[in-house]
């Protein structure tokens, strides 16, 4: 799991738990309850940081589906004179990590039936299906229909005019992939760039801060007095993430 | 079968804003307390920790402190005639879950409403005549007044360090301040935040129109402050992340900065986490509450007599578990009879946005509740007369961060991806301003709360049904405040400027605000409101529901500071009901 742990969850018994509990005077009431009394049950340098992402290989991805996902984000986001794309930084890792983790699973979400066939659109999301179902029931739709329509070529095989096309008509939902919806296809992957592209490195995407660096955004300095101080002035100084910055050294 | 606990005297149910302050101030008079909170205890320390708070991907998109809706989440329909289905995402509201519940994660807005919201409804039929209310409304005077209030809402913005500039001491209008609010006893506790070069160019556009401009009353804090509890809280940097995360620097009002240190230290108080509430019991003839069944993280089910029962969950839970107990007459709008879930409630987001040239607005030097703001069309502080509808904004040009994920605005017509829009989003991160009307809405026969027939939670308990769209008053309101905000937009200097109106029905889809209110109303009459003036519920005497489930129809501010002040009065009538027990106010 490359994201925080499920410590909200009702019937798991958690870290946080455990810790309270030893730090904590427990009533005697025998309920399975946590109890904080006449103390805050914190202790010093404790805290829940997510784990970061190592890059390299994928966990979710098959090769061919890590190949067209990063054609994909490289069309969305692409290299120009601005600066690296979202596949150049690392997007395509982030969003496998991610479909690793409980947001993969919609494992948070409210998954119970009956999923309803005609939803209006106003009660927003309502399909059964995970973003991990998703990737793998799309991406397959997506290499049956490029193969089929291109002389047997996959996404990441189309030349880029081909390739802006035929994300154009799936953002419009003006294609149709067998046995899948192009929209949600495209939208899953739309967002999950975005995501990658402008969070914090910590989760294997916006490498060396290609997406903060393109807005100007200085990521976590968490104190900004200097700034309000100096009202329509540019800000120079580089970003900084959870984890540093390379400068730094170190980490 | 629930094996049966030691009484208390007081049972809290749910430990955010409005249940740590009853619990703090019922325990220091000596009772014995517990709260009962369904998600973890969260520490500023541990929880919104300096090394990982700044992050959001963890915490806006993917929404880790917030309540899961695998948990709980509630049906949506726009109208009686369609079939609700389960928000299985949050998107329009975001309910927060833990110790300190919403408390954690607000932008700190701490308004006080207005007079005129108080008696909306004598006041427009005075002034208008019967004919401006529109149709099927449901629209109330509150059974309290801003000014038996007015002692309350200062006790909050003392205990919450509230920083911005009186408009009205006793009367006396201030210079810099709002000028429609309130007379106050005193000034804010804290001088107002620093402002950014947008609120610069919004304070000079409106002072030119004529209007009103003010700092908006902010709970991320200017100073260093100790509150009345002792507890105290360090100046905000301006880091731009206080929506949807907790505060690292101790500069934002919530329990866990204002109200948990010192209540922690009453012996006489416990709180029990990861305990949900399923039901408040009742005596045999239905009239006084004999305690709660909670289920414990094991699973386990325990009955907590107790002998007084405070809801304090977030509004919309209240409104569910007051009809799953069986607390009051359920609302049914086919007969327009019953009270628990009437006059349910939301707010208008409409406005312009500005697309600028040559500024360096850096949007991410921000705070929750930095802003200017103005009032001078809300409430009834301009003539409705020549527009034919009821309510009103506040207008706000705002800055409450600049994080990318979701934060990169693009000028209309830019494609959204590719080449064009990577350029678009470099070039126009740094020149957006937004000026928006938070918006009244009123409450209607057809927008109400009940108990879904289809969906249920993870313990079998049916969820809650909400059945809500915007009504035409609240959309002509809506848009005409939306080119109120374009004209102030245009006189800010925009070269270019977006309107954005009330279209379409209300979606659970785009985030809009965590401002749902109403469905255990206070009143004066027993058959059109769940609770008396005093949150006090009229069929079941030591039950008080409190938060913004009481307001009988939304204002255009946000509710924070209003729930603190009810709460506050409330407290004092449980003072009073703890000393001869029974109704405080007779049917």
């Amino acid at each position: 799991m490359s994201l925080q742990s499920n410590r909200d969850h009702r019937f798991v018994v958690t870290r946080r738990s455990l810790l309270a509990s030893a730090a904590l005077l427990i009533t005697t009431t025998g309920a399975g309850a946590r109890v904080v009394t006449k103390v805050l049950p914190w202790r010093p340098n404790d805290a829940y940081p997510v784990k970061p992402v190592v890059p390299g290989g994928y966990l979710f991805f098959t090769a061919g589906e890590a190949a067209a996902v990063d054609a994909i984000v490289g069309r969305l986001i692409p290299t120009d004179e601005l600066g690296p794309g979202a596949r150049d930084a690392g997007v395509t890792t982030f969003i496998d990590r991610q479909l690793t983790g409980p947001y993969g699973g919609h494992d948070w979400l409210y998954m119970q039936g009956p999923f309803s066939e005609k939803p209006l659109p106003t009660q927003g999301l309502q399909s059964p299906l995970t973003p991990r179902q998703q990737y793998r029931l799309g991406l397959a739709a997506l290499h049956g229909y490029c193969t089929a329509s291109h002389g047997g070529r996959g996404f990441a095989e189309l030349n880029p005019d081909e390739q802006d096309k035929l994300l154009t008509a799936m953002e419009k939902g003006e294609v149709s992939l067998p046995n899948f919806s192009a929209k949600m296809l495209f939208s899953a992957i739309y967002a999950n760039t975005m995501e990658g592209y402008f969070a914090d490195p910590i989760y294997g995407g916006n490498r060396d801060m290609a997406g903060w660096k393109l807005v100007g955004f200085p990521g976590v300095r968490y104190d900004f007095r200097d700034v309000i101080d100096k009202p329509n002035e540019a800000y120079t100084l580089p970003p900084v993430s959870l984890q540093g910055r390379p400068a730094w050294g170190g980490r | 079968m629930a094996r049966r606990l030691p009484r208390k005297d007081v049972v809290v149910i749910g430990l955010g804003w409005t249940g740590s302050i009853v619990s703090l101030e019922l325990a220091r008079s000596g009772l014995d307390v517990v709260a009962i909170e369904r998600g973890p205890w969260r520490d500023t320390a541990t929880d919104f920790n300096i090394g990982t708070a700044a992050d959001e991907l963890r915490y806006a998109v993917r929404h880790d402190i917030f309540l899961r809706p695998k948990q709980e989440t509630l049906t949506m329909r726009n109208n009686p005639s369609q079939t609700a289905l389960p928000i299985r995402k949050w998107g329009s509201f975001l309910p927060g879950n833990g110790v300190g519940g919403a408390g954690v994660h607000w932008n700190g807005q701490t308004w006080r409403f207005l007079p005129d919201d108080f008696r909306i409804r004598s006041h427009m039929v005075e002034r208008y005549g019967a004919t401006i209310l529109p149709e099927g409304n449901h629209i109330q005077d509150w059974p309290v007044t801003y000014a038996e209030l007015e002692p309350y809402y200062d006790k909050f913005e003392y205990v919450a360090g509230i920083s911005g500039k009186a408009g009205n001491i006793k009367g006396e209008i201030q210079s810099g301040g709002n000028p429609f609010e309130g007379a106050r006893a005193r000034d804010y506790p804290t001088p107002p935040m620093k402002q950014g070069y947008q609120q610069e160019l919004f304070t000079k556009a409106a002072n030119e129109m004529g209007l009103h401009p003010f700092p908006r009353p902010s709970g991320n804090i200017s100073v260093a402050y100790t509150n009345p509890y002792g507890c105290s809280m360090a100046p905000c940097t301006y880091c731009g992340f206080c929506e949807w995360f907790g505060c690292a620097n101790y500069s934002k009002a919530s329990p866990q900065t204002c109200v948990l240190p010192a209540l922690i230290r009453q012996p006489n108080f416990e709180a029990r986490t990861e305990c949900e509430v399923t039901k408040v019991n009742l005596s045999g003839d239905g009239k006084m509450a004999t305690g709660v069944i909670y289920v414990d993280a094991d699973g386990e089910e325990w009955e907590q007599p107790a002998d007084l029962v405070l809801v304090c969950a977030y509004s919309l839970f209240n409104v569910r578990l007051l009809l799953l107990s069986g607390i009051g007459k359920p609302y049914d709008p086919a007969k327009d009879e019953g009270v628990v879930g009437r006059n349910y409630a939301y707010q208008t987001g409409s406005g312009s946005t500005g697309f600028f040239e040559d500024v360096k607005f850096n949007p991410f030097a921000a705070a929750g509740s930095l802003g200017v703001a103005l009032d001078d069309y809300n409430s009834d502080n301009f003539d409705h007369a020549p527009h034919g509808f009821v309510g009103g904004a506040s207008i706000t040009c705002a800055h409450t961060n600049g994080r990318p994920i979701r934060y990169h605005p693009t000028p209309p017509g830019t494609p959204t991806w590719g080449s064009a829009w990577k350029k678009a989003v470099r070039d126009t991160y740094q020149r957006v301003a937004n000026v928006g009307a938070q918006g009244s809405v009123m409450s209607y026969r057809q927008n109400y709360l009940d108990l879904d027939p289809t969906y249920k939670d993870p313990l079998g308990r049916p969820l809650l049904r909400m059945t809500f769209d915007y009504q035409d008053n609240e959309r002509k309101m809506a848009n005409w405040m939306a080119e109120r905000c374009d004209e102030i937009a245009k006189a800010m200097g925009a070269k270019a400027t977006q309107v954005n109106r009330l279209t379409g029905p209300w979606s659970v889809v785009p985030y809009q605000t965590t401002h749902n209110t109403g469905g255990a109303i206070i009143g004066s009459d027993p058959t059109t409101s769940a609770l008396n003036r005093h949150l006090q519920s009229w069929d079941v005497s030591n039950v008080f529901v409190m938060g913004a489930s009481a307001f009988p129809q939304n204002a255009g501010y946000n509710p924070t500071g209003t729930v603190g002040a009810l709460t506050y009065w409330a407290i004092d009538a449980i003072q009073k009901y703890l000393k001869s027990p029974g109704p405080l106010v007779q049917p």
